[in-house]
């Protein structure tokens, strides 16, 4: 036996290993199918179950005793609205604290408890933000159950999120990018601003939208703090007529939310509103995926400026 | 266009300090609010929704579900004008209450039979007495009533099934006091579920099961379950609406309240509503549940409106009382 492949072995070992690597990529497709396929089955299956119901009676109408006339315009706009608040609250503070951890503070052991409990805060169950609310902000802040409540107590839920990803967008940043900056006199706020963060907003973006999505689906907090069941009629609008156009009495306003619209209706003995409950569902799924698609346009606007 | 980080920050930043700044406006809207019991919800939500259309939006009104624990915590808090109830107020509640200085009046609004239900494959269970229930489900039977035949010799040697609803429902509460004696006795080893569709799914596609839950989810499903008639010693009763006024559906029939804080009902809109809640039982039975006799809401009325305070119940759940019995009874706070 010599210790030198022939040529016939090297070809059959190659042939062999690239067949290895052909198999990994089959096996790859096939469960990112499963994953996806699973999606979509699960999303017709709704749509089916919901088919009788969808139109545009069922976005504009109030819930009702009749499940025919049921729909969910309380429900998406109280959504819509917590979500609002969760966003505009939960991205300048998780943004302001990654930038903080990741470019200005020291690397030392308070900073290193700060990062674990970021990381620990990601982990911790739903309901427990939800009896931090209801205690803090619903009555020791007086905010009531309100939409600013719930929007709050979601946006504490998706600030770890946010502080995570836009880390990793931070970090994926080059370091030769900022040196350069250092390097022509600039300050570290002003690589930040004018490097840093222009490239990582991608990044950033991806983050708040994975916190979004989380957010809306969850259930269980904003029980907690006292979303209503029955509402049947809308907050005051945030544009008003007269001066100063702008109307924040909204945030002070009951509110329910779509997962709590369809839990509801599929505790309901009459099976009428069965169907009514995966109505609801897939337009919570529509909406999830609609807010993935501005993210992602949002980031494509971003990326193609970047060029490095 | 071209979107920048001033673009985006800036706006947040101007939104969040102006919500910081701009005060509630303070509602100038008549409103109600509701919480309480999950039971009694879909009748305070079909007033609501009626009495909001009569009123043309004058009126606004919120129903939430807490539980009836929950809502009788924010009632003595005084958060909410009305407590929905599927249970009397228990003492502790009612010391809360008094702590708080908040007074109520407590006013029945319809009746749930807690209905026992069989498949439709099940021959021999049509009719069971409140002993063989409590032999079936007291805590004494975890592990060791297995088959039907130990339950009554004359029942076949099949498996016996059993479905209920979980501890934290007043369903449970209300049938362990029913049938075994003391709320929250029961055995430990049966398919429990807060979903009642659960349960009618558990009992549809077992023959040998059995369980219970509130008349609703029975009304709905007639077609694939088989109601048991209750035999209190005075031969088998099935739950309907008849047999629960007349009170014969014993000891399974319960009704359902809303209690109102008197200071709301001191201003109109909650006067009125109330009101409507008493003059219109067919609404509760349009969502499934069994309105009170005419002579009852008559009698619920005048109480309401000569400010009858307190509960009759004094505290503790009393079990097979008829409508009437309880509204002679004195109020207490």
């Amino acid at each position: 036996m010599s210790a030198v492949m022939t040529i016939e072995e090297l070809r059959n070992g190659l042939a062999w290993r690239k067949n290895l690597d052909k198999a990994f990529v089959v096996a790859g497709l096939l469960i990112l199918m499963s994953c996806l396929g699973l999606l979509a089955l699960l999303f017709v299956d709704l749509v089916r179950d919901g088919a009788a119901r969808f139109g545009w009676d069922f976005l504009t109408q109030f819930p009702s005793r009749k499940a025919e006339r049921a729909g969910i315009l309380s429900a998406w706009v109280g959504t819509s609205m917590i979500m609002l608040v969760t966003a505009v609250v939960a991205l300048p503070v998780g943004v302001a604290a990654a930038i903080y951890l990741e470019e200005y503070a020291p690397k030392n052991w308070f900073t290193g408890v700060i990062e674990i409990n970021v990381t620990n805060l990601a982990g911790v169950p739903s309901i427990v933000y939800g009896l931090l609310a209801l205690g803090l902000f619903v009555y020791k802040f007086g905010f009531g159950q309100s939409v600013l409540s719930a929007g709050l107590t979601l946006a504490l839920l998706i600030l770890p999120i946010i502080i995570v990803g836009t880390r990793e967008a931070l970090r994926a940043v080059p370091k030769a990018i900022r040196e350069a900056a250092y390097g022509l006199g600039a300050t570290r706020w002003e690589v930040t601003k004018d490097h840093v963060l222009p490239y990582s907003t991608g990044g950033i973006l991806t983050g708040l939208i994975l916190g979004l999505s989380r957010a809306i689906g969850e259930t269980a907090p904003i029980i907690t703090i006292g979303a209503l069941s029955f509402i049947a009629f809308l907050p005051d609008p945030p544009i008003s007529g007269a001066f100063p156009f702008v109307n924040f009495a909204w945030l002070k306003s009951e509110f329910t939310a779509m997962p709590i619209q369809i839990f509801n209706w599929i505790s309901r003995p009459d099976q009428a509103f069965q169907q009514n409950a995966a109505a609801a569902a897939a337009i919570l799924l529509a909406m999830t995926l609609a807010m993935n698609a501005v993210a992602i346009w949002i980031r494509y606007r971003f990326r193609k400026k970047i060029n490095w | 266009m071209k979107l920048s980080w001033q673009q985006i920050t800036l706006p947040a930043l101007a939104l969040g300090l102006l919500a910081v700044g701009a005060p509630g406006r303070a509602q100038a809207q008549a409103a109600i609010k509701i919480d309480g019991s999950s039971t009694v919800f879909p009748i305070s939500e079909a007033y609501a929704e009626e009495f909001q259309i009569q009123k043309r939006g004058k009126v606004r009104v919120t129903v939430g579900v807490s539980g009836t624990g929950g809502g009788f915590k924010k009632f003595c808090r005084g958060e909410t004008d009305m407590a929905n109830a599927s249970r009397p107020i228990l003492a502790a509640e009612m010391e809360a209450c008094r702590k708080a200085g908040i007074k109520y009046m407590e006013v029945p609004v319809a009746f749930d039979a807690l209905t026992v239900v069989i498949n439709p494959a099940n021959t021999w269970a049509k009719s069971m007495t409140v002993a063989e229930l409590r032999k079936m489900w007291e805590p004494a039977a975890q592990g060791r009533i297995t088959s039907w035949n130990q339950v009554n010799p004359e029942f076949p040697k099949d498996k016996l099934m059993l479905f209920g609803p979980g501890a934290d429902s007043g369903t449970f509460d209300y049938f362990t006091e029913a049938v075994n004696g003391k709320a929250k006795a029961s055995r430990g080893d049966f398919t429990a579920s807060e979903d009642d569709n659960t349960l009618v799914q558990g009992v549809e596609s077992n023959k040998t099961a059995l369980g219970y839950f509130g008349y609703a989810y029975y009304a709905a499903h007639k077609d694939k379950l088989t109601a048991v008639a209750i035999d209190n010693g005075k031969g088998p009763v099935s739950p309907s609406l008849e047999n629960v006024t007349n009170g014969t559906y014993n000891p399974l029939s319960r009704p359902l309240f809303v209690y109102v804080r008197d200071t709301s009902a001191n201003r109109a809109e909650v006067r009125e509503f109330v009101q409507f809640m008493l003059t219109n039982g067919n609404l509760v039975s349009e969502v499934g549940y069994l309105p009170l006799p005419k002579s009852a809401y008559d009698l619920a009325r005048k109480h309401f409106q000569a400010g009858k305070l307190g509960t009759v119940f004094g505290g503790r759940p009393q079990v097979g009382i008829t409508i009437e019995q309880l509204q002679a009874l004195e109020g207490k706070l």
